[in-house]
């Protein structure tokens, strides 16, 4: 029997496990709509921009380990999706987006909406398709699918012309084959062995975790390693909850916003161990101080991530948990080592690094400072939420002082750096776990990047809860004017102390709306908005002055840090001279 | 350094984009580019020819891999290999030059391809080098203007360097 490429695309979504699109229609996929009115397997969850779509669809990948699927119109809708996808490429998150596109015989003609999102899309997807004929249609989403989230995932584009939705053809499920593309999974055991004999052999070690451990799913074999091995984990911003922040190995986030004793034990290190990382600018600092003394195992399933940014002496190309599952057990057969022995000195610098300088920020008793927000949401979840962020302040402040124990409950813009991102993310986060509290930390600047979405939220009753730390600035870049612009804080300032009132904003939405103004309030806020069954908006007016310490000054090594004593030090010696 | 890059890739629409996209997209350098069908109709093939130091090159060659559409990546500098290139240069001599300019022809093996009242069109093949030569020595004598295909390569039987 033959169906329409609508129908097809449908089945296809279905044979694919999907169960809810995040989309917006428009004229070219009116049919698709059409036959989703009615359709039961799949849920179509509207947003109130295409960028919410994408991202939504993105927070629902990242929160499961499933591909996120969006759906949108051409030309407007699907340009507004680029930012999106471009987020979860960076960040090399499975998504599917589903373009419509006018009819092939109007293609390059400048026809009303059209857009050439094919081009457009082509350096921020892993591969993407413009669908020529309708016989194609269920082959290449099939593809879609796989590409996406096989080798290192990523998003996919499927550009879909209105003709090739109408015409019919028969439905086929073709088994997928594409020569050209064979990810390496298993590493060469070879190199494994000689990376046991490094690990066995150097007694300085640090194991850096990314978000590679989280995609592959390798996180109780990277416990097993540095358990077994007893060398600390420091973890990238994408690497929070790949190993627990709890754990007493663990260091925390390294780099820019690092701690100190994270970035002092890669410095200091004779092996760093590199698991599922690409060496951002932000992790790194300078270049050619990084680790210096340090040999480089470095395994990642990317072989374009390998020696890209820094030399390595052991690379490893596969999939995190396989070559983990093989290294951990030649450690264990083949190299025999009294562990403890070996990094006992080591450990002890370690922590006495940990001793000199903790992660700290001053309390008070009159204003609010957002590390204590944060904690405060650490301490009363118990670390059982699913955290997203939007960028900036809020994003490292949640970093330093919320700490991850597993894998996929931090959701976060990492190498885009996406202002807008967290809320939408939370938004199909909280479609896909339910009974989760799922929270986004925001800054007043962020939020309003997509704050539309809260019609989203509350029209489909998702009990999404978004803590804004509102300091009226776009804290960040106020952060960098003050320490590097001489205090010039050029259009940094956002006045929303003034506008707009949050809470009312989320009120008009039919959403809640709570604030806090003073340190006493913050604890009865967040436990009122984890109560309620709907969605809040927190308003937590925060010190506006707060900086994210310590800090790495951009092109610094990343043990050239700065700290907030520091800056303390200074001011009082500025009053004395006064 | 300069590396002759062959490429097999799947004969679609797009491909040369997403080639032509990775090399501007992350800064590297095109120098010449040419691209064929091959004896299967379904895969083309490229020969690239680019610069960089040997971090650069790898980077280019594991980055070429990755594209989904690429079939084989051949960096040709590391085998023995054959490099031709073809010219086609538009000479208009003086009278008294147009002798020597068939002369050199001759020498390099070129042919006279088209002629008119105060031109010829001469077609040399050979390496870079030959190209190179012959375009300068005709200079003197008058070049219209000449259009080169960028370089091709192919690797030596059973040779390894």
């Amino acid at each position: 029997m033959k169906i329409t490429g609508a129908e097809i695309f449908l089945e296809s979504l279905k044979r694919e496990g999907v169960k809810y699109i995040f989309g917006y229609p428009g004229g070219v996929v009116l049919a698709i709509f059409d036959l989703l009115y009615d359709n039961k397997d799949i849920q179509l969850i509207l947003t109130r921009h295409e960028q919410g779509a994408v991202h939504a669809s993105d927070g629902y990948a990242r929160s499961t380990g499933k591909a996120g699927v969006a759906l949108v119109t051409s030309g407007p809708g699907a340009t507004n999706t680029v930012t999106g996808i471009a987020t979860a490429f960076m960040d090399s998150i499975p998504i599917v987006v589903f373009s419509g596109q006018v009819p092939t015989p109007l293609i390059g003609n400048d026809a009303f909406q059209e857009a050439d999102i094919v081009g457009i899309s082509r350096p921020c997807t892993k591969y993407n398709y413009l669908v020529k004929d309708v016989k194609e249609l269920s082959r290449i989403v099939r593809e879609a699918f796989y590409i996406a989230m096989s080798g290192r995932p990523g998003p996919v584009l499927i550009d879909l012309p209105r003709d090739v939705t109408a015409s019919k053809t028969e439905f086929t499920w073709p088994e997928i084959d594409i020569r050209s593309y064979n990810p390496t999974y298993e590493g060469n055991r070879w190199m494994i062995v000689k990376a046991a004999h490094l690990i066995a052999k150097l007694k300085k070690a640090v194991i850096m975790a990314g978000g590679g451990v989280i995609l592959s799913g390798g996180s109780k074999e990277l416990r097993e390693l540095a358990e077994h091995t007893e060398i600390p984990v420091t973890m990238t911003l994408m690497g929070l909850g790949s190993f627990p922040g709890t754990h007493n190995l663990s260091l925390g986030m390294l780099g820019m916003h690092g701690t100190y004793y994270a970035n002092r034990a890669v410095q200091e290190s004779d092996l760093l161990i590199a698991i599922g990382v690409r060496f951002d600018d932000r992790v790194t600092g300078k270049i050619d101080a990084f680790a210096p003394n340090a040999k480089i195992i470095h395994i990642d399933i990317d072989p374009t991530s390998i020696k890209k940014n820094v030399r390595v002496d052991i690379p490893i190309v596969g999939d995190v948990k396989r070559v983990l599952t093989v290294l951990n057990k030649i450690l264990e057969e083949d190299v025999k080592e009294q562990w403890g022995e070996v990094r006992k000195a080591w450990s002890r610098q370690v922590d006495e690094w940990r001793k000199e300088r903790p992660l700290t920020y001053t309390f008070s008793n009159e204003v609010i400072k957002p590390q204590f927000v944060v904690e405060k949401i650490y301490e009363l979840t118990k670390g059982d939420a699913i955290i997203t962020t939007e960028v900036g302040q809020n994003q490292m402040w949640t970093a330093q002082f919320y700490k991850f124990d597993k894998p996929r409950t931090l959701l976060t813009s990492g190498g885009l750096g996406t202002m807008g991102y967290g809320f939408p993310a939370a938004i199909g986060a909280q479609l896909a776990h339910p009974n989760k509290l799922v929270i986004d930390i925001a800054g007043d600047g962020s939020i309003q990047m997509n704050i539309q979405e809260l019609a989203t939220a509350v029209v489909n009753k998702l009990p999404v809860k978004v803590a804004i730390l509102n300091n009226h600035y776009l804290g960040m870049v106020r952060q960098w004017q003050e320490l590097f612009f001489n205090e010039r804080y050029s259009y940094s300032h956002l006045h929303s102390d003034v506008v707009p009132d949050f809470a009312k904003v989320a009120e008009a939405y039919g959403a809640v709306g709570l604030r806090a103004i003073k340190p006493s309030e913050v604890e009865p806020v967040l436990k009122e908005a984890f109560k309620i069954k709907k969605t809040v908006f927190m308003d937590f007016i925060v010190d506006w002055k707060e900086k994210v310490y310590p800090m790495v000054p951009a092109g610094a090594p990343i043990d050239h840090m700065l700290f907030e004593e520091a800056e303390k030090k200074a001011e009082k010696k500025l009053k004395a001279v006064k | 350094m300069r590396h002759t890059i062959s490429l097999l890739v799947e004969n679609k629409f797009g491909v040369l984009s997403r080639i032509a996209g990775l090399f501007s997209g992350r800064g590297y350098n095109i120098e010449s580019l040419s691209v064929g069908e091959t004896i299967d109709p379904q895969i083309s093939i490229m020969t690239i020819v680019t610069s960089g130091d040997d971090q650069i090159i790898e980077q280019i060659t594991k980055q070429l891999n990755k594209l989904i559409d690429v079939i084989k990546v051949v960096d040709m500098t590391e085998f023995d290999h054959v490099e031709r290139e073809m010219v086609l240069i538009k000479v208009a001599p003086k009278q008294e030059e147009k002798a020597e300019v068939l002369r050199l022809a001759e020498i390099f093996r070129g042919r006279i391809v088209d002629s008119s009242q105060n031109t010829y069109t001469i077609e040399v093949t050979g390496d870079e080098k030959k190209i190179e030569a012959i375009i300068e020595l005709l200079k003197p004598m008058g070049i219209k203007e000449f259009v080169r295909t960028g370089k091709i390569a192919i690797a030596r039987e059973g040779v390894k360097k």
